[in-house]
């Protein structure tokens, strides 16, 4: 087992680690003496009344990437945010807790058993960007974790820690519960504006960009629950402890949901740079049923299939785009020896026919023919043409083409499957008509009210 | 039919969340699903139209949109079975044969004594216990075949 600095999941194994009493005795390292309000890092940012830019500037100086996929700098994001002393609109902050990348699954767990941190962590957050404003987009599926973070706000509310003058300080800052019901694309952050002002999750073509014009055309900054996570211990124990973990370029620890076929899927607590082999086989027990491993995703499904051969790789943002993929959630997917590459690329296929707003035809129309074309391959009923076909396609959807990134996440991919495991393409592809068994009812395949979906 | 008065309370309170009402409208849509039988009937999509002083199209176009709101009312239980990426690598798919099986309904459909709705979804961030599925809204996680005979054999009347 690697041995490693950890803090994101400490209280999570403590009982009751999702109330206030819990948490209050567990927050904070640097705890203020004297602190009463169960918030110990936003109780002495507010009492010392510390300035707005020395908090941002922290986040910035702790080099913290966006845990939500892009990996984008947090303290540079909040920076984006107009001046309030020259703009006098109100200011939002919209917590992304609609988590439903295919294998991420690390969210929910921090939602359930630490809803507090999420909480204080949101309240720095809108403290250092002036906004009085913060809805939580919790999936509709997510009911338990919803209402334990509800629990936690009424809890931090009765604590005199939301709301009008907080702690007396003079900071306003009001937190709402919101649910999401049930769409991938409300986790793209223009989609969540608008599914959270009650309309169909379609992107929003950018710019503007939500700093500029977001929620009801405010200035508004969407953030990941586990970016936010993050922001009392960098507050409470400055950058330079917070850089002493990861690597330069991605400092911290982040959570990586491993799963698929491993000896034991969990979410984990790793620094980043940590080599992948470390955590598939020492933390997560290696490859079940002792097969071999075929191939994994480092970071959801959006991040294209790397072959075994480089699990040595370094999870960073930096190393793992050199091996020809992303970092995105920290979801890691484990293939075994025996897993049908052209099946699992056809569940993905689905996933993202089903899921495209239908707003751009590219990604429209590419993702029902990734979707076609896969599933003939996988029913036996391919050709080698469909191969070049498929990189074509996708070359037609993306980088860039779209008004969001789901048509990417579906298309780039797709050429990373050709270049990695072409031989498994070319042999489902040339299977005699009808070779293969049909192993799955038709009915599974056929996404719910695809049609309307699209429509 | 109008909404009953303790809905419209709710949606009263959840308005004030938000500079527009509009806003409230998928959280209310929840609570009409919840308390109106399981869906989202062309009636209720009237009523909240008028509440929220939207078309009744718009509300229709949000409802179509999201995958968690039914336009048909669903059987008495609703078996949700993911198969996605992380649950099919960890056999969703006998999973939900089994279901299937045990409760003679087809996919997103109803067994013909109403019991039990079956529908299949997309990944529910509960990848590191696939197989799962959610059954009226309480996820079961890390099932083995077996399990599925046995949680839905449990499911009273
Ligand atoms: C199709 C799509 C789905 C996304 N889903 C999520 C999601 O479920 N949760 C999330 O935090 N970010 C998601 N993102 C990323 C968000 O757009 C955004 O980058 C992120 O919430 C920003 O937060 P961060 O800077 O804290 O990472 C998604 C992006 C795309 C293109
Ligand atoms: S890229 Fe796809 S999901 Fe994104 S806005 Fe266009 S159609 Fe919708
Ligand atoms: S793939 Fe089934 S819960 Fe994520």
């Amino acid at each position: 087992m690697s041995q490693h600095e950890t803090y994101l999941l400490d209280r999570c194994d403590l009982e009751n680690s999702h109330t206030l009493e819990v948490y209050s005795e567990h927050s904070a390292k640097n705890r203020a003496a004297d602190c009463q309000s169960g918030y110990p890092t936003l109780e002495r940012i507010l009492r010392t009344k510390q300035d707005v830019k020395a908090v941002v500037e922290e986040i910035k100086d702790s080099g913290l990437r966006g845990r939500g996929g892009a990996g984008f700098p947090s303290g540079l994001k909040m920076s984006f945010m107009p001046d309030p002393s020259k703009d006098p609109r109100p200011r939002f902050l919209a917590v992304n807790a609609d988590e439903s990348e295919p294998g991420t699954c690390k969210d929910r767990v921090l939602l359930r058993e630490d809803p507090h941190g999420l909480l204080e962590g949101i309240l720095i957050a809108c403290y250092a960007m002036s906004a009085g404003t913060a809805y939580i987009y919790v999936r509709g599926e997510y009911r338990l974790e919803y209402q334990r973070v509800k629990d936690a706000l009424a809890e931090a509310r009765a604590a005199g820690l939301v709301g009008k003058n907080i702690l007396g300080s003079g900071f306003d800052c009001e937190v709402w519960m919101h649910q999401g019901a049930g769409a991938y694309i409300c986790g793209e952050e223009t989609g969540l504006m608008e599914s959270l002002e009650g309309k169909r999750g379609h992107p929003r073509p950018k710019p503007p960009f939500p700093a500029g014009s977001g929620l009801w055309g405010n200035p508004t900054t969407v953030n990941n629950v586990e970016t936010l996570f993050n922001l009392p211990f960098i507050l409470d124990r400055g950058a330079t402890w917070y850089r002493g973990m990861g690597t330069d370029k991605s400092p911290g620890n982040i959570l990586v949901g491993i799963s698929g076929h491993v000896a034991k899927p969990g979410v984990y607590e790793v620094p980043l740079g940590i080599p992948a082999r470390t955590i598939i086989e020492d933390i997560a027990g290696g490859v079940w049923k002792n097969r071999k491993m075929l191939a994994w995703f480092p970071g959801g499904s959006s991040t294209g299939l790397l072959p075994a051969n480089t699990i040595d790789t370094a999870m960073d943002h930096d190393s793992i785009k050199a091996a020809g993929s992303m970092l995105g959630t920290g979801a890691m997917i484990v293939l075994d020896e025996t897993t049908s590459i052209v099946h699992i690329s056809r569940v993905l296929a689905r996933f993202y026919d089903h899921e495209s707003c239908g707003q751009c035809s590219q990604c429209r129309e590419g993702t029902q023919w990734l979707h076609q074309i896969l599933s003939r391959m996988d029913d036996g009923r391919g050709r080698l043409e469909d191969i070049e076909l498929l990189s074509s396609l996708a070359s037609g959807m993306a980088p860039g083409k779209t008004i969001c990134a789901l048509a990417d996440a579906a298309a780039i991919p797709t050429h990373a499957l050709i270049k990695n495991f072409r031989t498994a393409l070319e042999a489902a592809a040339s299977q005699v008509d009808g070779a293969k068994a049909a192993a799955v009812p038709s009915t599974v395949t056929e996404p719910a009210k695809s049609v309307e979906a699209s429509a | 039919m109008a909404l009953p008065q303790a809905l419209i309370a709710e949606f009263d309170e959840l308005c004030t969340h938000y500079p527009e009402r509009q806003a409230a409208l998928i959280p209310a849509l929840h609570r009409c699903q919840e308390e109106l039988g399981g869906w989202i009937s062309p009636e209720t999509m009237e009523d909240c139209a008028a509440y929220f002083e939207l078309e009744p199209v718009e509300v229709y176009g949000v409802v179509s949109f999201y995958p968690m709101f039914r336009l048909t009312p669903p059987g008495k239980h609703v078996v949700s079975v993911c198969h996605n990426i992380s649950c099919t690598l960890r056999g969703s798919e006998e999973i939900l044969r089994r279901v299937c099986e045990f409760t003679s309904a087809p996919v997103h459909g109803t067994s013909p004594d109403g019991k039990f709705t079956v529908e299949v979804v997309e990944c529910q961030g509960a990848c590191a216990n696939a197989p799962m599925f959610d059954l009226d809204g309480t996820y079961h996680e890390d099932l083995e075949p077996a399990d599925v005979d046995r949680i839905l054999g449990g499911v009273g009347a």
